[in-house]
């Protein structure tokens, strides 16, 4: 959490000059009790209305000057609240666009959103009330006390007694409530998942009749977070009595010793005034400094979320910077070659894939087939670094790939994930992903590459077509045609296509293919997929089954030697795909994702 | 919904806690009471200390006597008051909640389907929450506040009536230069909600893929426009917190005017000997002091409570959406296989564009149904009509020639079952998962059922098998994977007809014959409907229905449909 300072550095003056002002408020308001003693030992006493008149102009500029210190202490908290929590904010989404894919799965994106978000803007509200109040209440609380001594040492001896007590029993209740807040929010992200849950499972609850156990479990989550807020609820009921307690208590025994005083000559009623004000004036600090502390209270649990957040280090560094040039190595020797390649992900007990090598030669394009959860995708994952190999390596132009530069690596390399996810705005701004300077023509070119130009010029805007969050007014099968485009206009050395035509009808993703074969230039093209039509006239196929590296070969080969890619090829329909020149002619009729 | 009528729906939620508020208001009440008599006592007290050698102690220790009876009564009071508060709000707000949550689960899926979810988790959640705060805040400030008012006014008529009216007249300057402040601030929070709406939704996609992100090295250009919207925000920030933060300074001050006026007022009247007593002066600063606090905190609590209202209007209007129609003569029966037809059945999801026009069919007990067709064409739609998650706007459906209106939805549902091309998990263990439709199963039955789903050999290499904790939406499971575990829930109840609609589109093809093989078995005797767009998967179906906009344009065998040379056929030789 102390980390999190660091971000008021730069409004260091401001961040002291904010409660300095509050504290000379503070001050100004401190004098007033004893200016209304003196209005009543002296003005009353002595019968004197011009010293009572004259005692009313001082409290009233008293009043002016408190105020003008007031709205500037305002001001400076206000400014440096605000510049934290944009620098805070920055940072953390810096941060967070850091993190290696290891890590987001570990937080969770959902996680980092919240904390994005709801926990900065607590703790830029947080900041704020620290620098308005957090001096200011414990400040007049102490000067009250001081200014007890100053009016008659003896009785305030009481304030000495009290004020312990009373730090105590605020103290008390806010480090016994501290880690409940904390429980509360766990329980009340339990009911949150579950609601959320009901709505997206709304069919299958359904389906299986299961609305009962469902609420039933609702109930529960909701109970217990009922139970925990109960619980310190009833912890803080404590706060005001207790402390109206000790207050009142010492205000009856300031009322006692201070008589004896009087009695003794060594104090005027009005002093007893005074001394009664100020107990007073304790009490309300000290109501302040209780909501401020819950308040802080929040704010702390945040920052530590936030902290959280900034304690998890990328585990992947990208400390040096080889370049990946065009040029070397044309066609001769290999690429890119997996050497006994694997991972394992953190916590899995087996590895997703494990003992793959694999030669790659500039301008191959290379199959990769095998079943659900073969780690076709974990094999790709690691071509770009979005994931260390835990054995063995990848070695890109014979060097291992941790020897690139981030962007050097990720820039050479289209990637089309297999979920086609899109940003909110113009198809253009989303085709500029890997390149904001790619001119409009470069993006038709790959907007017709791959098999997305005639759709989105007949998009009302053409590539100026607004794409809504999440890419909900486009089909699945447009959606991941702009994906592959997206991938395209970088101008990659290397294009990774993870599953990613399976919103396509057979037709349209044997044009994409084509289309990319005659790209220019030699661009490697891993291609993914579960249908063999899909790779069968790669240069190379791996077939992967559990993980490991079960065939390799052409087609041809493949089906010679390998029983797992004969029966993947066996299973799908009659074998040889027809020429797909030929069957473009079906497509308009078949509305390009017939099947999306 | 009208405030009005919110609120009456809150009143129903308190009423059941009605003796606890009934308290609650007692000791509010007494802590009012004796909270503003201890100032006066106190006053008293003073006015027995007079000058040197003249206090009158033993008056004092009576006074004091009475004043420890009161703060005992003020702390006992506000304490239960706190305590009793704290019990209806968390109460009142669970009974809400878990009431709304029901609510949900009896909506038709026309609802859930049309409204964004996250808007309704957040009337579940968030507004839920605010309405908490609210009602806490109500609860113990608006009535003590309320009677705080009042018993100020009778103390300080009580004791003098014309500096009673100072007070009186002066303080409400406090409340309206406070009202002055709030109205021109508001523009600026509405800025400022906006801006950060802005940024959130940044967020929201730019951490929602932050794999995307680096896929492309967007990183900086999205600092960048991070950066951008998080300067103004900055900015309306600033504006809408500082405008706002002088609430309390100027009120402060325009406090410190009444105090004075009452204390140089006050004193002009006590030095005339007359009129009031230094200790009673005393009193009425310590009452010119709080005078303002109750009004202040009345406005919070009614900003506060405005607030909860509309939170909790939001809560009520979701639990005012009509739930699933229950047709006459509907009950429950127990669903056996039978035969299907549907009769001129009409229906659309948006009412003013037409989908299904008139759709025939007769299925006959046993026969496996297949259904293709473009995307939108209303496959979909007919099994969310077989299944009863949509009601027919016309014409009729019927299952053993009785119309599955008269069959309760539950009873319906237990005689199909369903494996959908959305995955849904719930969270919890891969064992969960998979006994979701019979909690009671035991761990052979859900392996065996896994088995024949072909989801063992990968469950088995999950970190810790069957009792592998799945995180929200399936965890890192891959979508095949995903989709393996909802057959496996399948395999584990079988009921009397299956509904498999798309049930295999991301197993990859080997699995998927196996699976297909398992299906096969399973449908031996069992009505079903397969919707698929992989045509492999349906030649063995009895009957295939191609449909179109709504309409089955073909219906025949694998081999009749491809003789046939139609839509049928034209598919078909695009998926070789």
């Amino acid at each position: 959490m102390k980390d999190l300072l660091k971000y008021l550095k730069n409004y260091r003056v401001r961040a002291v000059l904010a409660p300095l002002f509050k504290l000379l408020e503070a001050s100004f308001e401190l004098l007033v009790p004893l200016v209304m003693a003196a209005i009543i030992d002296k003005g009353i006493g002595n019968n004197d209305k011009a010293y009572i008149f004259k005692m009313g102009a001082v409290m009233i500029a008293l009043g002016v000057v408190g105020l003008t210190c007031s709205i500037t202490a305002q001001y400076f908290s206000a400014r440096t609240a605000m510049g934290f929590g944009r620098e805070l904010r920055a940072d953390l989404f810096r941060h967070i666009t850091s993190l290696s894919y290891t890590e987001v799965d570990k937080l969770g994106a959902s996680t980092l959103i919240t904390r994005m978000t709801n926990d900065v803007n607590q703790l830029q509200t947080g900041v704020n009330m620290f620098l308005r109040l957090f001096l200011r209440s414990p400040f007049i609380v102490f000067g009250a006390c001081i200014m007890a001594f100053t009016v008659d040492v003896k009785v305030a001896l009481i304030f000495v007694i009290a004020l312990p007590v009373l730090v105590i029993i605020v103290f008390g209740i806010m480090f016994k409530s501290i880690p409940l807040y904390k429980k509360v929010q766990g329980k009340l992200d339990t009911v949150l998942l579950k609601s959320r849950e009901s709505l997206s499972g709304a069919r299958v609850i359904r389906a299986f009749n299961r609305e009962r156990t469902e609420e039933e479990d609702y109930r529960k989550a909701t109970e217990e977070l009922t139970h925990e807020q109960l619980f310190v609820g009833r912890i803080s009921a404590f706060l005001n009595p207790l402390t109206y307690v000790v207050i009142n208590l010492s205000i009856a025994a300031l009322v006692w010793f201070g008589g004896e005083q009087v009695d003794l000559g060594l104090l005027k009623q009005g002093g007893v005034y005074a001394l009664v004000n100020y107990m007073s004036q304790i009490l309300v600090e000290l109501v302040k400094l209780a909501n401020l502390i819950i308040i802080e209270m929040k704010t702390i649990a945040s920052a530590n979320r936030v902290a959280e957040v900034f304690a998890v280090k990328s585990s992947m560094s990208f400390d040096k910077s080889a370049s990946l040039d065009e040029k070397t190595n044309a066609s001769d020797g290999a690429f890119i070659s997996f050497k006994n390649a694997g991972l394992t992900y953190k916590d899995a007990s087996e590895p997703s894939v494990t003992g793959i090598n694999l030669e790659v030669r500039r301008g191959e394009t290379i199959g990769v087939i095998g079943g659900t959860g073969s780690g076709k995708s974990t094999l790709m994952n690691l071509i770009p670094r979005f994931y260390d190999c835990t054995e063995g390596s990848i070695e890109i132009d014979g060097k291992p790939i941790s020897d690139y530069g981030m962007e050097e690596l990720r820039g050479s390399i289209g990637i089309v994930p297999q979920k086609a996810a899109l940003f909110s705005g113009t198809i253009a701004d989303n085709l500029k992903l890997a390149d904001s300077n790619a001119s409009d023509e470069e993006l038709e070119i790959a907007l017709k590459t791959a098999q997305a130009y005639d759709f989105v010029k007949e998009k009302p805007g053409g590539l100026k077509h607004f794409i809504e969050q999440k890419g909900r007014n486009l089909s699945g099968g447009q959606k991941q045609r702009l994906t592959i485009a997206r991938a395209l206009v970088g101008k990659p050395q290397i294009l990774i296509l993870d599953d990613s035509s399976s919103a396509l009808d057979y037709a349209t993703d044997a044009a994409l293919r084509k289309a990319i074969k005659e790209l220019p230039g030699e661009l490697t093209v891993f291609i993914v997929s579960q249908r063999t039509a899909s790779i069968m006239h790669a240069d190379k196929i791996l077939v992967l089954d559990d993980g490991r590296q079960v065939g390799l070969g052409t087609h041809e080969e493949l089906l010679e030697s390998c029983e797992v890619y004969r029966e993947i090829h066996m299973s799908q329909d009659t074998g040889t795909e027809k020429d797909s020149s030929g069957l473009r002619s079906n497509r308009k009729s078949l509305n390009g994702e017939a099947f999306a | 919904m009208k405030s009005r009528d919110v609120i009456k729906r809150l009143l129903s939620y308190i009423e059941r806690y009605s003796a606890f508020m009934a308290l609650s208001f007692l000791m509010a009440a007494l802590s009012v009471v004796s909270t503003l008599y201890a100032p006066v006592l106190t006053g008293e007290a003073i006015d027995k200390i007079i000058s040197e050698g003249n206090v009158d102690f033993n008056g004092i220790s009576d006074i004091l006597l009475k004043l420890f009876m009161t703060i005992a009564i003020t702390c006992v009071s506000q304490l239960v008051m706190n305590l009793i508060n704290n019990e209806i709000t968390y109460r009142v707000v669970r009974d809400i909640r878990v009431d709304a949550y029901n609510h949900l689960n009896s909506l038709p899926l026309s609802y859930i389907d049309s409204h964004k979810h996250g808007d309704v988790v957040s009337r579940l959640v968030s507004d839920i929450d605010t309405l908490a705060d609210g009602l806490l805040m109500g609860f113990t400030q608006l009535f003590t506040g309320a009677l705080t008012i009042l018993g100020t006014l009778f103390f300080m008529l009580r004791i003098n009536v014309p500096i009673a009216l100072v007070v009186v007249f002066l303080t409400p300057l406090s409340l309206f230069a406070a009202a002055f402040i709030a109205k021109r601030t508001h523009s600026l929070f509405v800025k400022q909600a906006e801006t950060r709406g802005e940024l959130t939704s940044l967020v929201d996609e730019m951490v929602g893929e932050v794999k995307l992100v680096q896929a492309f090295s967007y990183e900086e250009e999205a600092n960048e426009r991070f950066a951008k919207i998080n300067e103004a925000l900055e900015k309306d920030s600033m504006k809408a917190t500082f405008y706002s933060s002088l609430t309390n300074p100027v009120t402060r001050f325009v406090n410190g005017l009444c105090y004075t006026a009452v204390g140089v007022i006050g004193a002009l009247k006590a030095v005339n000997g007359g009129g009031i007593s230094v200790g009673m002066l005393t009193a009425f600063l310590s009452y010119a002091n709080q005078y303002t606090k109750p009004f202040n905190e009345i406005s919070n609590v009614i900003t506060e409570l405005q607030n909860a209202i509309a939170c909790a209007g939001r809560v009520f209007e979701l639990k005012n959406e009509e739930t699933e129609k229950i047709y006459e003569g509907e009950e429950d029966i127990e669903v056996k296989d039978g035969d299907i037809s549907l009769e001129n059945v009409r229906f659309s999801y948006d009412k003013s564009r037409e989908l299904i026009k008139c759709l025939n069919l007769d299925v006959k007990k046993g026969m496996k149904v297949a259904i293709v067709g473009p995307t939108g064409c209303g496959k979909s739609t007919l099994i969310n009509l077989l299944m009863r998650f949509y009601d027919v706007d016309g014409g009729s459906i019927a299952l053993s020639d009785r119309d599955i209106r008269t069959i309760s939805r539950s009873s319906l549902r237990h005689g199909f079952g369903m494996v959908l091309q959305e995955t849904w998990l719930k969270t919890g263990t891969v064992k969960e998962n998979i006994a979701y439709g019979k909690p009671d199963a035991t761990d052979e039955e859900i392996i065996a059922a896994a088995k024949a789903a072909h989801a063992h050999s990968f469950i088995k290499r999950l970190s810790q098998g069957y009792d592998t904790f799945l995180a929200e939406d399936g965890g890192a499971l891959s979508q095949g994977e995903k989709q393996l575990l909802c057959i496996a829930r399948l395999f584990l109840n079988i009921p009397p007809m299956l509904i498999l609609d798309e049930a295999t589109s991301s197993i990859d093809t080997r699995t998927e014959i196996r699976i297909q093989k398992a299906f096969h078995k399973l449908m031996e005797g069992r009505t079903s409907f397969i919707v698929a767009h992989r045509l492999s998967t349906i030649r063995e179906s009895d009957i295939i229905l191609v449909m179109k906009d709504g309409d089955i344009i073909e219906q025949g065998s694998h081999e009749e449909l491809k003789k046939k040379g139609g839509f049928y056929a034209e598919l078909l030789a695009a998926s070789v």
